[in-house]
């Protein structure tokens, strides 16, 4: 009992947390780290990393797979997270995006892919007008079942047009033009420690069909550029309108906040990249059915945004990854995959309601209602 | 006597939840304050127990005089509202009946009457909230017609709510901001480059919005979110809300509702400074005492129908509203 610290350590003044230690640090350090962490991320798939890497599927394949849950997240994000609309027929917009692809490279015509890339982000987003405009006057799980029926009269649809290829779907989609600039040896791990594999490589970029590493380096870069315009959007008039309209509709409205326009945007901008996404996805699958777009697609990507944190950008990316990640990691318990992700959910709700990431505000006036809780308790007791 | 808007829709469920009775001083003003929300509203020991729950002071040097939003500014003592035998019926409950009166610029005019009266009622028709059965609105001498909320609320006039309805997971300053964008039109394109007019927008917003914290003496807690703040506080950050957006008429429902006496003078002052300031006020108030400290003229409502007005000394020996606040049956006391 010689050195016995009575005061416990959690009586401290709070230490500052990972946010304020990162967002204290000098601007060329927080840029260094940040092009270091994105070199990382490319490297990703050929650093093959021990227990990370997948054993059963191509982690080049699982990581572009991860990537484009990432990129739903995203835009889904900007729908349920911050204007505040639960919309459970978001799969529509993936399938949309992708099926342009699919008509306008393979099906009916031989465009570019190049081109029709935007014209596959300027169709969904046309859907989602089309879809916002007479049912964005209704509110909440009226929204979310008219939105869950807009997912199912697509996947019905493509099943049901031969156009649209019917339930055989559209197969040979083109790869997209590449350039071969240079090789990128990854890393091989069999002998116990790393050693570099100069055989194993991946071309920058060459969209082969057996190496999917340059489609997870496109989709990487694609989500750094959203990432950019969710930044630049949401800390602008915009973003301050989307939440408002979600907190308190009648307010925002009151206050002068056009809000069925905004909600608009938010779903049209949603579906824009939903459809981005979706067009990623038919290129680097190649071939593509009504099969590809379940409505569990639905309910996985809305996981996504809940399990991350709706509202927080990175916590839907987190979101995204545990989702799309953990059952490709965890293939050999393929019976019990479900059965553990419903228990994962089911815990998540019980003990992180708001998300593994919350939003910042989210945590802080949780804090303050801790506060408040641990005053009013000592005020009781006197 | 059940407040008419509470049934039909969930638009503003701001009728009053007190029991209908004599509002005096000391009347149930204060047991009547949004009980109905419960979501932003802080407990009675948050105001007591936080230390940095000390009563505000606002800063009335601070120029928040409204800008130049684009309408017609009238000179002092022209009218600036106009509320024309205004009749509104939900099924078969008229909430208002042929109700007349009109707002002068300057003036800070009260809006009384005994709960379920139709005094909120008459508030949504002036914001658009509801469309009259009968009758108009007319501003700046031109009738509102089917104008938007927000169409509104750009025009000029602005309100706050009787229970308290803040962005509760926004931020005091983005609070305000809100309003401020009202008069703004960056969209994304303009977000996204971060072009000019985004530019100047956000500061210019930041700035207003920054002075009219620091007139409500809320500039220390800009980045506190509106759920956190005390209750007074909260009070204070919707009047603010309602000014960013510039109003030429500021309709204030039950400010009052919930302070203390000390803390009910504190808003005659302000809202006698923010009539200085350029703004005209038009106030629905349960305590006597305060309406008739502050107030130019008052308008009495009952029953959705207006049963006198005049100024406070009129109002105060006016038979019938005494008879409508103490409930005499007048063929009575005839």
């Amino acid at each position: 009992m010689s050195t016995t610290t009575s005061t416990p350590a959690a009586r401290k003044p709070t230490s500052p947390g990972f946010r304020e230690r990162v967002t204290n640090l000098p601007k060329a350090v927080k840029i260094l780290l940040w092009v270091l962490f994105a070199i990382f991320l490319f490297l990703l798939p050929l650093l093959n990393i021990p227990f990370i890497t997948t054993e059963g599927s191509d982690f080049g394949g699982v990581l572009f797979t991860v990537a484009t849950y990432v990129l739903v997240a995203l835009g889904l994000n900007i729908v349920v997270g911050y204007a505040g609309l639960l919309d459970l027929g978001y799969v529509g917009f993936y399938a949309i995006g992708a099926y342009t692809i699919g008509v306008l490279t393979s099906e009916h015509a031989h465009m570019s892919w190049v081109v029709v890339v935007p014209i596959a982000i300027v169709i969904a987003m046309i859907s989602g007008i089309i879809l916002g405009a007479p049912t964005l006057r209704v509110r909440g799980d009226y929204l979310a079942i008219v939105t869950l029926g807009f997912g199912e009269i697509v996947r019905l649809t493509l099943v049901n047009s031969q156009w649209l290829g019917g339930a055989q779907g559209i197969s040979d989609i083109p790869k997209p033009p590449g350039f071969e600039l240079f090789e990128v040896p990854s890393i091989d791990w069999s002998s116990g420690a790393p050693v570099v594999d100069l055989d194993t490589t991946s071309t920058f970029l060459k969209f082969g069909i057996n190496d999917f590493v340059p489609y997870y380096w496109l989709a990487l870069g694609v989500i750094s550029l959203v990432l950019l315009f969710d930044i630049l959007v949401k800390s602008s008039r915009v973003g301050r309108a989307w939440e408002a309209t979600r907190e308190d509709e009648d307010a925002a409205e009151l206050m002068g906040v056009p809000t069925f326009r905004f909600k608009l945007l938010a779903f049209a901008l949603g579906a824009a990249i939903g459809g981005l996404s979706g067009a990623l996805f038919a290129t680097k699958a190649g071939f593509i059915s009504p099969d590809s777009f379940q409505l569990l697609l639905s309910i996985l990507f809305l996981a996504a945004v809940v399990v991350g944190g709706a509202g927080n950008r990175w916590g839907v990316i987190v979101g995204a990854i545990v989702v799309s990640y953990f059952p490709e990691r965890f293939r050999e318990f393929a019976d019990f995959r479900v059965l553990v992700f419903g228990l994962a959910l089911m815990l998540l709700a019980i003990f992180r309601p708001q998300g593994l990431l919350p939003p910042r505000r989210t945590v802080r006036a949780k804090r303050a209602d801790d506060r408040q809780a641990v005053l009013e308790e000592g005020e009781a007791s006197v | 006597m059940s407040d008419p808007t509470q049934p039909t829709t969930g638009d503003d469920p701001t009728a009053p939840a007190g029991t209908p009775g004599p509002a005096g001083p000391a009347g149930p003003a204060g047991t009547s304050a949004g009980t109905s929300s419960g979501r932003a509203e802080p407990t009675g020991g948050r105001t007591l127990a936080d230390p940095a729950d000390e009563v505000t002071e606002i800063n009335p040097d601070v120029d928040i005089a409204p800008e130049d939003i684009g309408v017609p500014v009238v000179s002092e003592g022209e009218r600036l509202l106009e509320v024309d035998e205004v009749t509104l019926r939900f099924g078969g409950v008229v909430a208002l009946n042929e109700v007349s009166f009109h707002i002068n610029k300057g003036e800070i005019l009260g809006l009384i009457g005994p709960n379920g009266a139709g005094k909120t009622t008459c508030f949504n028709v002036m914001t658009g909230v509801y469309q009259p059965t009968s009758g108009g609105v007319r501003y700046l001498g031109k009738p509102l017609g089917k104008r938007k909320k927000y169409q509104i609320t750009k025009l000029g006039i602005a309100r706050t709510f009787q229970n308290i309805r803040l962005f509760a997971n926004m931020t005091a300053l983005e609070n305000v901001l809100v309003g401020v964008d009202a008069h703004h039109s960056t969209g994304v394109v303009s977000a996204m480059f971060r072009l000019p007019k985004h530019r100047r927008e956000e500061g210019q917003g930041y700035a207003r919005a920054l002075e009219l914290l620091t007139f409500m003496g809320l500039d220390g807690k800009a980045d506190e979110l509106a759920r956190n703040l005390p209750y007074g506080d909260q009070r204070r950050l919707e009047i603010a809300r309602a000014l960013a957006t510039s109003p030429q008429l500021l309709c204030l429902d039950e400010p009052a509702a919930g302070f203390n006496p000390a803390e009910k003078a504190k808003l005659m002052e302000l809202i006698r400074t923010i009539r200085d300031q350029g703004y005209t006020v038009l106030l629905i108030e349960h305590d006597m005492k305060l309406v008739m400290g502050v107030t130019d003229r008052i308008v009495v409502l009952e029953f959705g129908r207006k049963i006198a007005e005049g100024s406070p000394a009129e109002i105060r020996d006016n038979p019938a509203v005494i008879a409508a606040y103490l409930g005499v049956d007048e063929e009575d006391a005839s």
